[in-house]
């Protein structure tokens, strides 16, 4: 027993060091499962309320820059508007357009953290319970998609980028039918890449890249980016690189997207699988 | 200001309050952040008694976890170097466990300072950027990421131990 007690006397800065070293791995360990929910998460009051000070600080700096994003996005939206009153007189559009426009609701956040330089990039909303945002919604920009809502609190809600490991995507090639999964290989939050795209499809350097409508997380035929460079190895494309439209090191304000739809959908999948 | 308590209190504070909201964000380059809170565990009195260093490192890198959303990417690395730091003061700087009490780093020369820093600094980006990735296959980009960001780091830490500790005496 003495023997015992003297060991651990001895070697207690190293029995401390292991204790506390086992700890933090299985943190690093659990943060690398997609399923768990996280302990160590940004979306707590404390670390949400001091980023939302810090970024209402670094909001004075870019006033100008989102200023300019709102007129932006304000002009896509009226050419909308133009397009969708022009087209009144041809039904069958018009009522693709009202079953398209019903099945998504979106509620507007703020970025007060974002990360775009690390392998496994998140970052921290505004909006959390309170606000109507659950696990799993999808969350884009006006010009591409962002991520997927992680974990929520009652005021703030942590958001898996899609610069990162976790990350699939449905995407596919504008005025085709064809799908394939975005990934990101770590590289540089300007790009991001085409997986398990079917070889018989065509491509080309420039083609729009579309969000596809197999994801019940985003609405179909949000503008993602156009195709950079890709190889043909066997008849099989390698290595598509996707430029996207959006810059993610700058983001200041979100849409949460809300399906509608998305219980019933996802009880028929069930459904399926049982 | 003279409570060695309340100067680590106070340093703890500083340290991860200047990495969260100006280092984090600095991203030069697109992706490179320096990580002068491992100034830390150069700054900590170096004493015989060590399970303070070990606990207040485990919470300093756990804090910044929870501001970064990386699991315990930053406390595993940051505890880490907290542990083996005496290793390194016995083989670089050459002092042993009965010269702690005298023991102070500014009677010790440039050059060797530099490398006590500087290894610091590599093997706690090495363990960060490691488990951060958490692949083999990404060695490359590990290697790559460890080296630029502790010459960042070190610029850092090197600038702000002389301008703002050693410049006290």
């Amino acid at each position: 027993m003495q023997q015992i007690i003297s060991f651990l006397l001895r070697n207690r800065y190293l029995l401390l060091f292991l204790l506390l070293e086992i700890v933090a791995l299985i943190l690093v360990i659990q943060n690398h499962s997609y399923h768990k929910s996280k302990i160590v998460s940004s979306s707590n009051a404390i670390v949400g309320n001091i980023y939302t000070k810090s970024s209402s600080i670094k909001d004075y700096f870019s006033l100008t820059i989102e200023n300019q994003k709102l007129a932006e996005e304000n002009a896509y939206l009226r050419n909308l508007l133009s397009i969708k009153n022009n087209s009144l007189d041809s039904l069958i559009q018009q009522v693709n357009d009202t079953i398209y426009h019903q099945e998504y609701n979106y509620i507007v956040a703020k970025v007060i953290n974002n990360n775009y330089s690390n392998r496994n990039n998140h970052l921290t909303i505004n909006k959390g319970h309170k606000h109507g945002i659950y696990k799993d919604m999808g969350v884009i920009l006006p010009n591409g998609v962002m991520g997927v809502v992680k974990d929520v609190s009652s005021n703030f809600a942590t958001i898996i980028s899609i610069l990162h490991e976790h990350s699939k995507i449905n995407v596919g090639v504008k005025n085709s039918s064809h799908f394939g999964t975005m990934v990101w290989d770590g590289r540089t939050y300007e790009e991001t890449q085409l997986l398990d795209f079917p070889r018989r499809a065509s491509l080309k350097i420039g083609d729009t890249i579309i969000t596809g409508g197999k994801s019940v997380l985003f609405p179909e035929g949000i503008p993602v980016g156009i195709i950079k460079d890709f190889k043909l190895r066997n008849n099989y494309y390698e290595s598509i690189n996707i430029l996207l439209f959006a810059d993610l090191s700058n983001v200041g304000f979100v849409y949460v997207v809300n399906n509608i739809n998305k219980k019933e959908i996802e009880k028929l999948e069930q459904k399926l699988n049982e | 200001m003279n409570n060695p308590i309340i100067n680590n209190i106070l340093l703890f504070i500083g340290l991860l309050f200047f990495q969260i909201l100006i280092f984090n964000n600095i991203n030069l380059f697109g992706y490179l952040n320096p990580f002068p809170y491992i100034a830390y565990i150069i700054l900590f009195p170096y004493r015989k008694e060590r399970s303070l260093l070990l606990i207040s490192s485990f919470l300093l890198g756990l804090s910044l976890d929870f501001f970064a959303d990386s699991g315990g990417v930053h406390a595993a690395s940051l505890l880490f170097i907290a542990y083996f730091r005496l290793t390194f003061v016995r083989l670089i700087l050459r002092k042993f466990e009965s010269e702690y009490i005298s023991f102070q780093l500014n009677t010790i020369s440039f050059d060797k300072l530099i490398f006590y820093f500087f290894i610091l600094i590599l093997i706690h980006h090495f363990l960060m950027f490691g488990l951060e990735y958490f692949d083999i296959n990404a060695i490359w980009p590990i290697i790559k990421r460890t080296i630029f960001s502790s010459i960042f780091t070190l610029l850092i830490v090197t600038f702000g131990y002389y301008l703002f500790v050693n410049s006290k005496k």
